[in-house]
């Protein structure tokens, strides 16, 4: 091409022309920034909030549902001068509140642009109405109706947990699924089955123009989206029991963990001191409150805890004798109020007939007889040396659940400590330690933990002879399906005709009437053959803790239960009651008039404020 | 070809429809962005009289009926004879809108008679081409005499200044397109480059430092000059040595031109355009000032995506959130509702009809449609180039319409009597030779 002027001049206005097209091409289909901010310019997401689920106890009743709010919106850019006074009347709050966060939106108007902000949050419905009436006065400020969480039962703040607005962390986290002002179950059940309850949210599309008018719906409205309610969740809860443990536990510190042995449900699930659902409702405002308490409210104890079990855990030292040959039943020991274990020292008894058997060693809770229990387990010469025997044993002490997560469908679950040889060999060195060393285990103390949860399923394994059901907190209902591993039978690594004996022993510790040293007499409940086992573990940090598991009936067990009670002394004196009374309760209905005195003696005693 | 006997060629064969088609297209989608630019959510007819879109059928029909005119009524001789007096009744009334007319948005540049504006400035850039090419088309004219070049700085300086008085930016920038004309006639195209490399160094200081500028301009001189002295060689030392003194002069022109550039800017440009030049530049941001129009420009053009989102659905368009929608930033209403197809067929359909231009005007004999060819291709193209780079951000805000698309009878008739004055001079010479 001959470069003349004309053609210099055509060509640099094709290259003028090519420069412009790059341009456009860029930001028309290379660059996406221009679509979003389009959108975020002229349409107006109206999101519509779907009620959350409801959740039920296994009975019908409603634990927690949903009552109408408003949250008052607030599009800074369309708020003209207004009488600030008169809102703050209608809203029932603070002029200078209003005046506060009409100088926040002017100091970040330019972040803010065309956005609207919450103004307040949790508006009831009267203060709504009221500034309805009153809302044409307000250009720039509307109401966005909201459901919030309504308790009809005190079934226990730790247990349904609590439904908050998301903060950042957890947009970072979640970003597709949530933004910011949804909100989310954060603990208990709401946190559990959060993806069944919180339904799907909706949305208007509206366009708006440039003065944030909102004009029209956009697309005919075909783009919008309906809200997809929430599924509603059935719990094994009982409301009742719930509530009446929790009545017991009142003033206390500790667990009670409710279970039905067939089918492992939880029918009840006590910590104590919880949080009240009047609190739960609005716990923003009470944090400080929360986590300032010595108690720790929010410490969910049932499934968080870990407690040395204490004599209930003789139960599966016995059981695993006789399943591996160490004990028999009809072996006595004797028992001079305790053990010696090396030279002077002595693990220490009650005063109860010697020597014993097996069960009357079970019905009175010998710590001697049990010392010996394991001493032969740990000694048993198909072992090559202590060690090994411990974790033949620690094998056989997990198959009932504990040292590890049970797995059920509550959140933060915790597996609490079954100490292996070598955490043993860690501290003593390898070989420096033998059978004396670790006694203490002989009584479920020292180094073994357990959460009331793994305890109230020992109590399970004691009802069915032998197996259990994996504890969950959620029934099979319409479009909520639970795992089907729920409804298999776990199996310890101990022959069911053992628990049979042992069951032998829990019966006798409640009903060996006239029977010296049979520790659970109390638990006895006119009508009900309960079997029971009673522990008293030592805590260093103070008084001994009480605990007690029974089942009742002692044939075809509909509750297995497990209470826990921090520095109260005897697992007789006060773990005992409570759980017996919650499974006459759970079983009759009623407190027979005979045993109302345990009642009053326990809902009467308290030991924190 | 030509016949003996006075034939003369036949009306499909002596109008250059090309250009005419084109016209034609681009007006009608004007119109129809128009209608979609003022479309609100209420629907009115396109040809709903209130409405601008109403109001730009009634332009464009009168547009046509001067087209018609220009084209088969009036004697096209007569634009070389009324030239000179053209432009200077064109430029008293330049003169006479700053002290009689009403001020819109800043400037003073719109006569009002009665509800009809106009602006002087649209046709005066008509005349200064007529008048150009006649001066210019003289066969004693030569570019580089003294008294020529003066006039011709003369003929395109008078109006420019004016127009710069009224405050009309953007309309006076249009007249340095002139030079292109000018180069196609023979100037040296060193003014060009030189002129490019002025606006470099400016944009160079204000952005980064005076000293980076310093060095680049620096670079330039010694590179020009290591030029010269290799090409000139074999030439007389007096040869040499003025055309040194040249680039040590340029040099000096640069670097008092970078020392000035704060000056200019602080002092010579009005706050407006200031501001408009920092938002460019990225010196500052003002989403809501005067950042806003180029931003939510730029959101309508880039959301339209390729294929746009439909004629009247476009969102931003709709609603009005580009201010002048269906005036200088028409171009947003074409990018958002049809997309990066719509905005490639407008560019091309303007380089086409530059580039016919360009071709008809080489292939006249007559000087004067020449280089009136020239003047109004380079019209079209700065017209173009700043509109379309101001609405996507290449060029600062300046307030110039889209040639023929852009709402308002004063652009659309100056255009249309523009371009159908070339196409009758065309067709005139087509059907007699």
């Amino acid at each position: 091409m001959n470069l003349n002027h004309q053609n210099k001049l055509i060509i640099g206005l094709v290259a003028v022309a090519a420069v412009l097209l790059g341009k456009l091409f860029y930001i028309q289909i290379i660059n996406d920034d221009y679509k979003k901010d389009a959108s975020n310019n002229s349409m107006v997401y109206e999101y519509i909030y779907p009620p959350r689920g409801v959740i039920y106890d296994r009975n019908g009743e409603e634990l927690v549902t949903n009552l109408l709010s408003y949250d008052i919106l607030v599009t800074p850019r369309e708020v003209p001068a207004f009488d600030t006074l008169a809102l703050a009347n209608a809203l029932g709050i603070d002029v200078e509140v209003i005046r506060e966060k009409m100088a926040y939106y002017r100091k970040y108007r330019t972040r803010i642009g065309y956005q609207t902000q919450t103004f307040l949050k949790r508006v009831p419905q009267e203060v709504y109405l009221r500034f309805a009436e009153e809302e044409y006065k307000f250009p720039g400020f509307r109401a966005l109706r909201r459901n919030v969480r309504e308790y009809p039962f005190n079934a226990g703040g730790n247990l349904l947990g609590y439904v908050s607005e998301v903060d950042g962390d957890f947009l970072k986290k979640h970003p597709d699924e949530y933004r910011a002002g949804d909100y989310v179950g954060k603990t208990g059940i709401e946190a559990a089955q959060e993806k069944n309850l919180r339904g799907e949210k909706g949305y208007h599309i509206r366009l708006r123009d440039s003065r944030n008018r909102v004009m029209t719906s956009y697309n005919d409205g075909l783009d919008d989206k309906p809200a997809l309610p929430g599924k509603n969740v059935y719990t094994t809860i009982d409301a009742h029991l719930q509530q009446y443990g929790q009545e017991l536990m009142d003033g206390k510190v500790g667990s009670v963990v409710a279970l039905e042995p067939s089918t492992g449900e939880i029918l009840a699930m006590v910590s104590s001191p919880g949080i009240d659902v009047d609190i739960l409702a609005d716990i923003s405002s009470h944090w400080e409150e929360l986590s300032n308490d010595p108690y720790k409210p929010m410490f969910n104890r049932t499934v968080m805890a870990s407690y040395p079990p204490g004599s209930v855990f003789k139960l599966i030292n016995g059981l695993i004798g006789l399943q591996e040959g160490t004990l028999k039943a009809e072996y006595s020991y004797p028992c001079y109020s305790g053990y010696y274990y090396s030279g002077n020292h002595k693990l220490g008894c009650h005063s109860h007939a010697s020597p014993l058997r097996l069960l009357d060693a079970i019905a009175t809770s010998c710590n001697g007889y049990f010392c010996f229990v394991l001493k032969y387990i740990l000694e048993n010469k198909r072992y090559a040396s202590t060690a090994e025997a411990l974790d033949a044993w620690r094998e056989y002490v997990l198959s009932f659940g504990f040292g590890r997560k049970l797995g059920s469908d509550f959140p933060s679950e915790l597996g609490g400590n079954i100490p292996t040889s070598q955490y043993y060999d860690r501290i003593y060195g390898a070989g420096r330690w033998s059978f004396p060393t670790i006694v203490s285990l002989s009584i479920g103390q020292g180094e073994i933990g357990a959460t009331p949860l793994q305890i109230a399923n020992l109590a399970a394994i004691m009802a069915n002879r032998g197996h259990y059901y994996i504890p969950h907190l959620i029934k099979d209902s319409e479009g909520v399906e639970i795992d089907p591993v729920y409804h298999e039978k776990q199996y310890t690594k101990v022959d069911s005709m053992h628990f049979v004996t042992c069951v032998e022993g829990m019966k006798m510790a409640v009903n060996g009437q006239g029977m010296a040293g049979a520790t659970a007499r109390a638990a006895a409940i006119p009508g009900i053959e309960v079997c029971g086992k009673t522990g008293t573990a030592q805590n260093p940090h103070g008084k001994d803790n009480s605990v007690f598991i029974c089942f009742a009936p002692a044939d075809n067990p509909r509750i297995a239960i497990a209470a826990y009670v921090e520095n109260a002394g005897f697992g007789a004196t006060w773990a005992l009651p409570v759980a017996s009374l919650m499974v006459e309760k759970y079983l009759t209905g009623t407190i027979s008039p005979e045993r109302k005195y345990l009642e009053d003696r326990i809902l009467n005693t308290r030991f924190i404020q | 070809m030509k016949e003996i006997g006075g034939n003369t060629r036949s009306l499909r064969d002596s109008v250059d429809w090309k250009l005419v088609i084109c016209y034609l297209v681009l007006v009608l989608i004007g119109w129809v962005n128009i209608y979609a630019a003022v479309h609100s959510s209420e629907p009115s007819s396109i040809f709903d009289w209130s409405c601008r879109s109403g109001k730009q059928a009634v332009w464009i029909l009168t547009a046509f009926l001067l087209d018609f005119l220009i084209l088969f009524v009036i004697n096209p001789r007569m634009w070389e004879v009324i030239s000179t007096p053209a432009y200077l009744a064109v430029v008293l009334l330049l003169i006479a809108v700053i002290f009689l007319g009403i001020e819109v948005k800043g400037s003073r540049s719109w006569f009002a008679l009665g509800p009809v504006r106009f602006q002087p400035a649209e046709i005066s850039k008509i005349t200064t081409a007529l008048l150009l090419s006649m001066v210019m088309s003289k066969s004693t004219f030569r570019m580089y005499d003294r008294s020529a070049f003066l006039t011709v700085a003369a003929i395109i300086g008078i109006p420019m200044l004016t127009i710069l008085c009224e405050s009309e930016t953007g309309s006076a920038l249009v007249y340095v397109g002139f030079i292109f004309a000018l180069y196609r006639e023979g100037l040296s195209g060193w003014y060009i480059v030189f002129g490019l490399i002025a606006v470099v160094l400016f944009v160079l200081t204000l952005v980064t430092n005076w000293w980076i500028s310093l060095i680049l301009l620096g670079l330039l001189c010694l590179g020009w000059m290591v030029n010269i002295l290799r090409s000139t060689y074999k030439e007389e030392r007096a040869v040499r040595r003025s055309a040194l003194w040249r680039t040590i002069l340029a040099f000096l022109a640069g670097v008092a031109m970078i020392f000035a550039t704060n000056f200019i800017f602080n002092n010579v440009l009005q706050d407006h355009q200031r501001k408009r030049i920092e938002v460019l530049l990225g010196m500052k941001e003002d989403p809501a000032g005067v950042g806003y129009n180029v931003r939510q420009s730029m959101i309508a053009i880039g959301s339209g995506g390729f294929a746009g989102k439909g004629f009247l659905h476009g969102t931003q368009t709709t609603y009005g959130f580009v201010p002048e929608q269906s005036t200088d930033f028409i171009f947003c209403t074409i990018g958002e509702e049809w997309g990066f197809i719509g905005c490639f067929t407008v560019i091309i359909l303007y380089v086409l009809m530059i580039i016919w231009i360009i071709n008809d005007a080489e292939k006249s004999r007559e000087n004067f449609t020449r280089i009136y060819g020239y003047c109004l291709a380079s019209c079209l193209f700065m017209h173009l180039f700043i509109n379309i780079g101001m609405t996507i951000g290449l060029m600062p805000v300046i307030g110039i319409p889209l040639p023929l698309l852009s709402y308002g009878g004063s652009s659309l008739w100056a255009f249309s009597v523009m371009i159908f004055i070339f196409i009758a001079l065309d067709h005139q010479e087509k059907k007699y030779f």
